[in-house]
């Protein structure tokens, strides 16, 4: 990797439920202007661009050529990445490699999403199989909801244990974190006395629609220490698309993708203690459910120890290792930037500049991505250009 | 249930890349395999190609669109037929050149030695008019219900009135690479045709007709590249990426004047930059254009340097571009005889790998040593990828 | 008309796109499709290196990367292992239509097969389903070649199969 890859600045929108005021590629400027106002670049200073989101919410086809009043791609290198829930953190990755093969020096990664715009779940089921899938999938929310039954029944967990996941992120939000979309507190009895949606996933437990985006800028390792005092430096990466049949996925009680995504980003990084190592953690948890069964995966707790993880309260802010103060997937979700703000916000974190959401100290930090059949993407984040 | 993966190589020096597979399907209007049945047909031709098996790719780069795929997430459907569950593997919607730039970048970092890049499409299973007519922006221009053909004949129709470009000269284009396609058993449409038959042939978008624009097709193309050491060993004839560039104009086409290729300027010069190709007319020894519709291959060869402005047709007069010219282009066929949305790029690429190794068969140019391969995005060409390669 | 003031109330365009498709079920499909309408089968492929049995059949084994080309039967019943009944509403993409809640997807792992399906259970109380339970297929008497209509549901058929 040459001279190291690093983070140097990120910009998001103020994500809401409903943007109307901007159109997308309007959405897309602010969060890009944002990122370049924080490390003092200019459009000029950009080599290249990497953009994603999920074209049928928006229903955009060729949504790089579509975006460059907004994303500054006007006769820029531009690329687009699109891998479904993943797509954030894939487009953070494939940043991450335009800069890290020497082509380019300093990349902008765009992700974002008009989930307004669509039916959300509709366009989600279309990933599904035609032939035998799509028909009783459910969007996002089924396969999640479907596949907690299946670590309940495996396991012992209990839907109190999601609810104190919900709980955790949504109140982080309302707490620390003024770009969230949803910023309401919260206790357990609401969360489980809210509407099922989908059996055992309820209104409380599910994450939203938004309208957002996410600009963070890559730099090569010279280049980021010119830009700013403390980059961000990218350690670790992994990708692990394992499945392809959704049925498949839900059967399974964890997320294999995702230990798999960790290993091979831990190695990179060199991470061999996940739960003492890292500071902090952005983690891409579309459903509290999921928040519980998934958290063993990324070597933080023993198999089946979701629910003990939960309820030690390590992973609240003042515990050992806090996840998502900046309230995670379940206050904010629009769907294309999701992934790409785990990564910023885990960036901002390293970098001392998460403001009310900083963890105090944090040097070193996971960001997951997670979307398609059960697939994740997992980067490590650290403020030393290696571990010691 | 953890798939065997491979280990990363790391921290490897890599400064040049080299493609030591390939394997394209046989065009067709309709090819009844599935998408994940024509990637693996051309996954597995590919690492035969290469003297590989699936456990020696250490991450793949799938090309996937949802629209002509007519499924979010569409990279999905070819997971597993591309061994992409694996190792690791992201998804680039666009072109294939511009996926196997992205492959180029993954074994550049260092951190991956070997990539498998796929691109597929069936344009059979879906509408090409809608899902191009998705192109445009949803408030101002879908309504008009413009699509690529009527999009592409305003540009045909721009190009002409600036530089005096005739029909003619672009039937020249069509007439050449359908003839080419004659020696190229994976083309769809190898025709022997005339001038005359093209311009008489039904008018789609005035001043398009039937024959100036590309078939439907489906298909797959695969690639494999590796670096410097392990091409030299597998290989007896790497073909090596000596430059890439891509670069994209404005979006709205009243923002751009169609006539002109500033945005395939810059990524030509970026190529050409690296590649250390300063006089692309001498140097390049035959290139493989996108050619969606016949006046494209003027312009591009324009936008590539390998003549002037608005000189591109006096160029296809001259003779120069034929099979047997001193600068071939697409002597497969091009885009006109095969159009696999998504993957016509990469078949580009592989078509000037083919050249350069010297194994295109009856459509092989004699001692090509550089080749150009490009590929378009957008609208009109709005963005352009071009790669420069050398045997 | 003059001024610099912005625009203060923000228009929406309304759009249905009609995207008609025409999916190719590919050689592997179309075997198990005719099957279901023909002969009330269910079939699987297994893989000549590994033996596993993949339900619905296709080209390629995951673990093995080789081709499979022995169709065998697998039973109608199994044991289901997730669900979830979906009480949202959200729009059905294949028939342009909202789709009928509440239903139950069933996600289920048939006997002989070494893959899972998922199809409908015909309960939509989830106080009456547990993951374990076993599962039994009922063919539709109408029968197309449509997966999801050729089986018409799933039913249960008794509790934890051990």
């Amino acid at each position: 990797m040459k001279n190291g890859v690093a983070i140097v600045g990120v910009g998001q929108t103020h994500h809401k439920s409903k943007n109307k005021e901007y159109k997308g590629q309007e959405l897309i400027c602010v969060a890009v202007k944002r990122a370049l106002e924080s490390t003092g670049l200019t459009m000029a200073d950009i080599d290249a661009i990497v953009i994603g989101n999920m074209d049928h919410f928006e229903s955009i086809n060729y949504v790089d050529m579509w975006s460059v009043d907004g994303s500054g791609g006007y006769m820029k290198p531009i690329m687009k990445v699109t891998t479904g829930g993943t797509t954030g953190s894939a487009v953070g990755h494939a940043a991450f490699y335009h800069v890290a093969s020497g082509l380019f020096d300093t990349v902008l990664a765009i992700g974002w999403e008009q989930n307004s715009e669509s039916d959300t779940t509709a366009a989600i089921s279309t990933c599904f199989d035609p032939i035998t899938e799509r028909e009783y999938a459910g969007g996002a929310i089924g396969p999640l909801a479907a596949q907690y039954t299946a670590y309940m029944s495996k396991y012992g967990a209990t839907e109190e244990d999601a609810a104190l996941v919900s709980v955790r992120d949504h109140n982080n939000a309302a707490r620390y974190n003024p770009y969230a979309h949803l910023r309401q507190t919260i206790t357990v009895e609401e969360v489980m006395k809210s509407q099922y949606i989908s059996y055992p996933i309820k209104l409380l437990d599910m994450c939203p629609r938004t309208d957002g985006a996410c600009a963070v800028v890559f730099a090569g390792g010279d280049k980021a220490r010119k830009i700013v005092d403390r980059p961000a430096w990218v350690l670790g990466v992994g990708d692990c698309h394992i499945l392809v049949h959704m049925a498949d996925g839900i059967g399974l009680a964890n997320l294999p993708s995702l230990e798999v995504a960790a290993r091979e980003a831990y190695e990179m990084a060199g991470v061999t203690d996940p739960f003492k190592q890292f500071d902090v953690a952005e983690l891409y948890i579309p459903a509290s459910t999921a928040g519980v069964c998934w958290m063993e995966a990324l070597g933080i707790c023993e198999e089946g120890g979701g629910p003990g993880l939960i309820r030690s309260g390590a992973t609240e802010m003042g515990g050992e290792l806090p996840i998502n103060p900046s309230g995670g997937v379940l206050a904010t979700n629009p769907i294309g930037a999701t992934g790409l703000l785990r990564i910023g916000e885990a960036a901002l974190q390293v970098m001392g500049k998460a403001e009310r959401k900083q963890v105090e100290g944090a040097k070193l930090a996971v960001a997951t991505g997670f979307g398609g059949c059960f697939w994740s993407d997992v980067t490590v984040i650290s403020s030393s250009p290696q571990l010691n | 249930m953890l798939v065997p993966r491979c280990v990363f190589a790391r921290s490897y020096k890599v400064d040049k890349v080299g493609i030591i597979g390939v394997a394209q399907t046989r065009y067709r209007r309709y090819n009844p395999a599935s998408h994940a049945e024509m990637a693996y047909q051309v996954t597995c031709e590919a690492l035969e190609d290469a003297g590989l098996t699936i456990g020696d790719i250490d991450n793949t780069i799938t090309v996937c669109n949802d629209f002509w795929d007519g499924r979010t997430i569409s990279c999905m459907t070819i997971t597993e037929a591309t061994g992409s569950h694996r190792v690791p593997t992201t998804n680039v919607e666009g072109d294939g050149t511009y996926g196997a730039l992205m492959g180029a970048m993954r074994i550049l970092s260092g951190l991956h030695k070997v990539t498998l890049v796929v691109a597929q499409s069936k344009i059979s299973e879906g509408i090409p008019q809608v899902i191009s007519n998705a192109m445009f922006d949803p408030v101002y221009e879908r309504v008009l219900g413009v699509d690529a053909i009527s999009s592409s004949a305003l540009q045909m129709r721009s190009y002409m009135s600036k530089y005096g470009v005739t029909e003619e000269q672009c039937a020249k284009v069509s007439v050449k690479n359908h003839g080419n396609a004659k020696a190229n058993p994976y083309a769809q449409l190898p025709l022997d045709i005339t001038v005359e038959d093209v311009l008489k042939s039904r008018v789609l978008a005035d001043p398009i007709k039937l024959l100036d624009a590309s078939p439907i097709s489906d298909g797959a193309c695969a690639i494999i590249m590796t670096e410097e050491k392990t091409a030299g060993e597998r290989c007896s004839k790497p073909i090596w990426i000596k430059g890439i560039g891509h670069c994209a104009d404005a979006y709205h086409l009243g923002d751009r004047d169609l006539a002109e290729v500033d945005a395939l300027v810059s990524a030509a010069g970026r190529a050409y930059k690296m590649a250390g190709v300063i006089n692309p007319m001498d140097e390049i020894d035959l290139a493989e254009v996108y050619d969606a519709f016949s006046y494209m291959e003027l312009m591009w060869m324009e936008g590539l340097g390998l003549c002037g402005r608005g000189e591109g047709g006096n160029m296809v007069d001259s003779g120069v571009t034929e099979l047997g010219g001193a600068l071939p282009v697409n002597p497969s066929g091009g885009v006109l005889s095969a159009h696999a949305v998504q993957v016509a790029g990469l078949v580009r690429i592989a078509e000037a790998v083919l050249q350069l190794r010297g194994e295109a068969g009856a459509r092989q140019v004699e001692g090509a040593k550089v080749a150009l391969a490009h590929g378009i995005e957008g609208a009109c060409g709005q963005g352009h990828c071009v790669f420069v390669l050398e045997s | 008309m003059e001024g610099k003031s912005m625009e203060t109330e923000a228009l929406s365009v309304k759009c249905t796109a009609d995207m008609p498709y025409s999916y190719h079920a590919g050689f592997y499909y179309s075997r198990f499709l005719k099957e279901l309408r023909d002969n009330k089968r269910i079939v699987g492929v297994k893989c000549p290196c590994c033996g596993k049995v993949y339900v619905p059949p296709r080209m390629v084994c995951r673990d093995c990367f080789v081709t499979m080309e022995e169709f065998t039967e697998v039973g109608d019943e199994g044991t289901l292992l997730a669900f979830t009944v979906t009480n949202f509403p959200y729009i059905d993409t294949t028939k342009g239509e909202p789709k009928r809640i509440p239903y139950t997807a069933a996600y289920i792992r048939l006997d002989g097969a070494d893959s899972n399906i998922v199809h409908c259970l015909d309960e939509t109380d989830e106080k009456k389903i547990a993951a374990g339970m076993r599962v039994q297929a009922v063919f539709s008497d109408n029968r197309t070649g449509d997966y999801f209509h050729d089986i018409d549901h799933f039913t249960i058929i008794g509790d934890d199969g051990g």
